[in-house]
């Protein structure tokens, strides 16, 4: 019987349950993917929000304003790369002025600093932009993070702290039977004292699992653009367009890899895993991408991709207690900004929510950081050289475009929320992001990984269920 | 640091039969740098025949063709390292490398040929639209996983693009049991060689689509369909064109693109086939960087890397010696009407050797067409060609004491018969 | 009947037109009949392929017949081939299957694998 047993494995069930190892409880994460972090919280802008934008007094103002300040600490515990480069939210017409002030006075009753820049100023900080460009709002503190290590090194230091993790098991039912819940899924059944519910855009499925529910999640796509390591200085900031009611718009942003993000569109999407993207769409992400920054180099581009934004009927993040159960605590549609609000999400839900129900003990022995990675690439050739010395491994190159060597895979295969599928292993190292896409690297990922688990190479995924790779062997004896 | 005469990187074809060129023409202190554990680069997993008629005059299959570089290299001495990345290359030519066994080690060359190969363009580049399943492939990937480790990708199978790769592919699967349904290509001529049109799609019945293209993958996890359209003259879906195919896999031979990751941080400059501009020696903007292969631009034959991979160690030779001096009669070569690019794009008259060889590709398929090399008005080569096509490399040699020294633009173009 | 081919003589990859008389009919020069006659009365292909090995490297070892098979015999080579096991070391030129057919022609390694 566990304490408490959190669906989903995102980057929100991942801190959530980073925040309740540090308490004397028996967790467990259960999701349906192969990896943590597979669904929203890898297909998305990688932005953490300064806070300037969510309506005032909501739980999504103040928990972004709130996880916008944990993030410096939070990153550095977790070994994860954050820049706070600021972000310019630009007028490029003068009728668009006046919203610039009113977006500067929801910062302040949002708490967050912002300054009104002139073109001169905007056209100095960003050469790049559009000429016409009338003004911007900067907000300092907004920044870029990386969200594949953040919930991968999140759920690692959870696991390290004691925290079980069941990767593909989808919850098929929730059932209480007297003080506990039992949690059935299509290869075990579980039991807990306590449920949360982050199962993102599945949270409204998984909370009619215990009752009758008055609202919904709707998946709400988005497709990207993303650029190759292109040179430095494209934008320095993450560059918005003014907000409309479809969201923050399509932005433009280095990321915390030295690629560049285009997107995200914003389409209604009745089907939970449609994860395509189309010309027509993609088409007009650019148009309005190029809007802004005429020169985006899209001869660059590497991917296109969508991601699905788990957007509640509420226009507010759903956090609290189910009607009929007081142990069964709902973290649902958590949509933009839910990325730099995940940390403060997690101090709210046990705070608020958990404390009250579940008796919490720090644990002594609770250690907030991750084991520190080494990058190769980023170090000295005399630092390089010691780290080979002591371990070959990182001597040999595996991934070429984006100078992963042997030893960064095998650390993350040694860990204890190892990568099992070629995406997996992508999201932790970059192995496969760069402009081959994994052309060369790809086989030698799926024979190190087929060595490390002890499997013939026909069992190693890409990615979902029945994503083999090397599917049929050939001259089979009969 | 270490130092060395000729630094190689890339042990493929083309950095092998630079090494055994330079190695004959005196420069012994060369070292080859290979990432992989073996020499002969993407030759290893082409084990269909065809290879060599010109450099060996008889066909030889990939790893044939490799093993006869390979054993030369090593007859001769030839210092390389396997199982080592380039991971830069300095502007004063230092090469920093790294493996398992010396760490990152800087080399310090007074030359340096880049030999290293292309890649493939991928399902990112070309922004397939519809699902992100998995099933879809470079044909190269498949390449490896069916002819080293023995792994069909999938069964059923279609093609886009009907580069040779992808065209070997369909015969290479079959042969192991998959089906392949069909090949579509978005051009209105296919990309690759009649020959193997003929042996690897006709021979097997594989339809091929010309002016058609994928439209939509679909498949929420692993592939299972793929949707084709036939388009206009301006690369355009016609509506009401589609087909659908019930397929495991999606292989992509879609072109290749010179590796110049290497120079991305160098002053170099890049010309349309996106290698770095050269002259006549195969040398790069900076004095004592050559290039050659496909890194330069993609060649259809393996003879032709390597006769290009001489004319480099034969440069590389020359500026050791001090004779690639940049100065006297100067020309750019223009591409013209009808031809996609020519290499070299600057020719140093009084560097060169006895004759200078300028390889093009025309920009679309040509009946009786004449083709011109010009400097000034000054015909240098009129060529008659019943017929000529994108996928064949156009390789013309003229001797240097046919320049007239008195304009600064060579021109190859088609002329077409009204 | 009329059968129609691609010439793969040079790159122009005329459309040839063969009648029943051997007739050729389409062709720019007379390389594109002599392809025609041939393809049409005894049509060879060299077979490239892989065989199973026990290695320290790949699974697979290339192989290729070292003169071209009777089209027809292509198939049935290939079951041939896929019931051969090599175990390293294995060298170019080596047999795999001797005198397939009784064609005269044989299956030989095209790479050297030495562990």
């Amino acid at each position: 019987m566990f304490d408490v047993i959190i669906v989903g494995a995102g980057v929100v069930g991942s801190l959530l349950a980073r925040k309740l190892s540090s308490y004397q409880l028996d967790v467990l994460v259960i999701d349906k993917e192969t990896d943590v972090g597979n669904v929203t919280s890898m297909a998305n802008s990688a932005i953490v929000h300064s806070g300037y934008d969510p309506v005032p007094g909501t739980l999504k103002a103040k928990l972004n304003v709130a996880g916008n300040k944990m993030f410096p600490k939070l990153c550095d515990d977790l070994d994860v790369s954050l820049d706070l480069i600021g972000s310019l939210t630009v007028a490029l017409y003068d009728e668009q002025l006046p919203l610039l002030n009113d977006l500067a006075k929801r910062s302040a009753q949002n708490g967050v600093e912002v300054k009104l820049l002139s073109k001169e100023e905007v056209l100095a900080m960003e050469p790049n932009i559009n000429k016409d460009v009338k003004g911007a709002l900067l907000a300092p503190s907004a920044g870029i993070v990386n969200p594949f290590t953040l919930t991968v090194h999140a759920m690692e230091n959870a696991v390290d702290n004691g925290v079980k993790l069941a990767l593909r098991e989808e919850v098929l039912s929730i059932k209480k039977e007297g003080d506990k819940f039992v949690v059935k899924t299509n290869k075990n059944s579980y039991e807990s004292k306590l449920v949360i519910n982050a199962a993102g855009v599945y949270s409204d499925k998984i909370h009619k699992m215990i009752e009758p529910i008055d609202y919904e999640v709707k998946a709400r796509k988005g497709e990207y653009f993303v650029l190759d390591h292109y040179k430095k200085g494209l934008v320095n900031h993450v560059i918005f367009p003014l907000p409309s009611e479809k969201g923050k718009g399509i932005l433009v942003a280095p990321t915390t890899s030295g690629n560049y993000i285009v997107g995200p569109s914003s389409e209604w999407d009745d089907d939970k895993e449609d994860l395509s993207t189309d010309k027509p769409t993609l088409d007009n992400v650019r148009a309005q991408a190029t809007d802004m920054v005429p020169s985006i180099p899209f001869n660059q581009v590497i991917r296109t991709f969508a991601g699905l934004r788990p957007t509640p009927s509420t226009h507010d993040f759903v956090i609290g207690f189910a009607k009929s159960d007081d142990h069964f605590i709902n973290v649902s549609g958590i949509e933009s900004p839910g990325l730099v609000s995940s940390p403060a999400i997690a101090e709210y839900v046990v705070n608020e929510f958990v404390s009250k129900v579940l008796k919490l003990e720090p644990k002594a022995s609770y250690n907030p950081k991750v084991r520190r990675r080494v990058h190769l690439k980023d170090l000295l050739i005399s630092e390089r050289n010691k780290i080979i010395k002591e371990n070959p491994d990182y001597g040999y190159i595996v991934c070429n475009c984006e100078k992963v060597t042997l030893g960064e895979i095998r650390d993350e295969l040694s860990r204890s929320v190892p990568p099992y599928t070629v995406k997996a292993l992508k999201k932790r190292t970059r192995a496969g992001f760069g402009k081959c896409q994994g052309g060369f690297c790809q086989p030698l990922v799926i024979k190190e990984l087929a060595k490390h688990f002890n499997v013939s190479m026909d069992q190693i995924l890409l990615d979902k269920e029945d994503s083999n790779i090397c599917r049929y062997k050939t001259k089979e004896v009969k | 640091m270490l130092n060395r005469d000729l630094v190689i990187i890339g042990g493929g074809s083309a950095g092998m039969a630079a090494a055994v060129k330079a190695h004959e023409l005196g420069v012994k202190d060369i070292l080859i740098l290979e990432k992989n554990n073996y020499l002969g680069g993407i030759l290893n997993q082409c084990i269909h025949n065809g290879f060599g008629l010109h450099e060996f005059k008889e066909e030889l299959t990939g790893p044939e063709f490799m093993t006869r570089f390979s054993d030369q290299v090593n007859a001769l001495g030839i210092e390389y390292r396997l199982n080592s990345n380039v991971i830069n290359v300095s502007n004063d030519k230092v090469v920093t490398y790294s493996n398992k066994e010396e760490g990152v080690v800087e080399v310090k060359a007074k030359a340096i040929i880049l030999t290293a190969g292309c890649y493939e363009r991928n399902a990112g580049a070309i922004q397939i639209a519809g699902d992100r399943p998995s099933g879809i492939y470079t044909a190269g990937q498949a390449q490896l996983y069916l002819n080293c480790y023995g792994y069909l990708v999938g069964k059923k199978v279609f093609i886009l693009g009907s580069g040779d790769i992808g065209l070997i592919m369909a015969r290479r699967m079959t042969l192991e049991g998959a089906k392949v349904l069909g090949v579509a290509e978005l051009m209105p001529y296919s990309a690759g060689l009649n020959r193997n049109i003929v042996q690897c799609l006709q021979d097997f019945n594989i339809p091929l689509y010309l002016s058609h293209t994928v439209k939509e993958v679909k498949g929420k996890k692993h592939l299972e369909k793929v949707v084709i359209a036939k388009v206009d003259d301006h690369m355009k879906f016609i509506p009401g064109t589609e087909m659908e195919f019930d397929v495991d896999t999606l292989l992509l031979s879609v072109g290749l693109i010179p590796n110049v990751d290497l120079f991305n941080e160098l002053p170099l400059s890049f010309s349309k086939t996106r290698g770095a501009k050269v002259n006549q020696a195969m040398e790069t903007e900076i004095p004592g960087i050559f290039s050659a292969g496909n890194v330069l631009h993609v060649h259809d034959l393996v003879d032709y890397v390597v006769s290009e991979a001489k004319e480099a160690a034969i440069g590389a030779k020359l500026y050791l010696d001090g004779k690639l001096t940049h100065k006297g009669h100067k020309y750019d070569v223009i591409p013209g009407n009808g031809v996609g690019y020519v290499v070299p794009q600057v020719v140093y008259i009084d560097d060169a050797s006895d004759s200078i060889s300028f390889k093009f590709r025309v920009a679309h398929p040509f009946k009786d067409v004449n083709i011109y090399i010009k400097d000034g008005e000054t015909v240098l080569k009129k060529i008659f060609k019943p017929a000529i096509i994108p996928s064949e490399m156009e390789i013309v040699n003229i001797p240097k004491a046919n320049f007239t020294r008195e304009t600064n633009t060579i021109s190859v173009y088609v002329e077409e018969k009204k | 009947m009329i059968r129609e081919l691609i010439c793969i003589t040079c790159p122009r990859g005329c459309h040839l037109k063969v009648d029943e008389n051997l007739n050729v009919t389409g062709n720019f020069c007379p390389r594109g009949a002599a392809y025609a006659k041939a393809e049409l009365t005894h049509p060879v292909r060299t077979l490239t392929s892989t065989v199973v090995i026990k290695s320290n490297l790949d699974n697979r070892v290339p192989v290729k017949s070292n003169n071209p098979l009777p089209k027809e015999l292509i198939a049935k080579a290939m079951e041939e081939i896929n019931k051969v096991r090599l175990s390293a070391p294995v060298h170019i030129g080596d047999v795999a299957i001797k005198n397939i057919f009784d064609t005269g022609v044989d299956i030989v390694v095209t790479k050297n694998v030495l562990e």
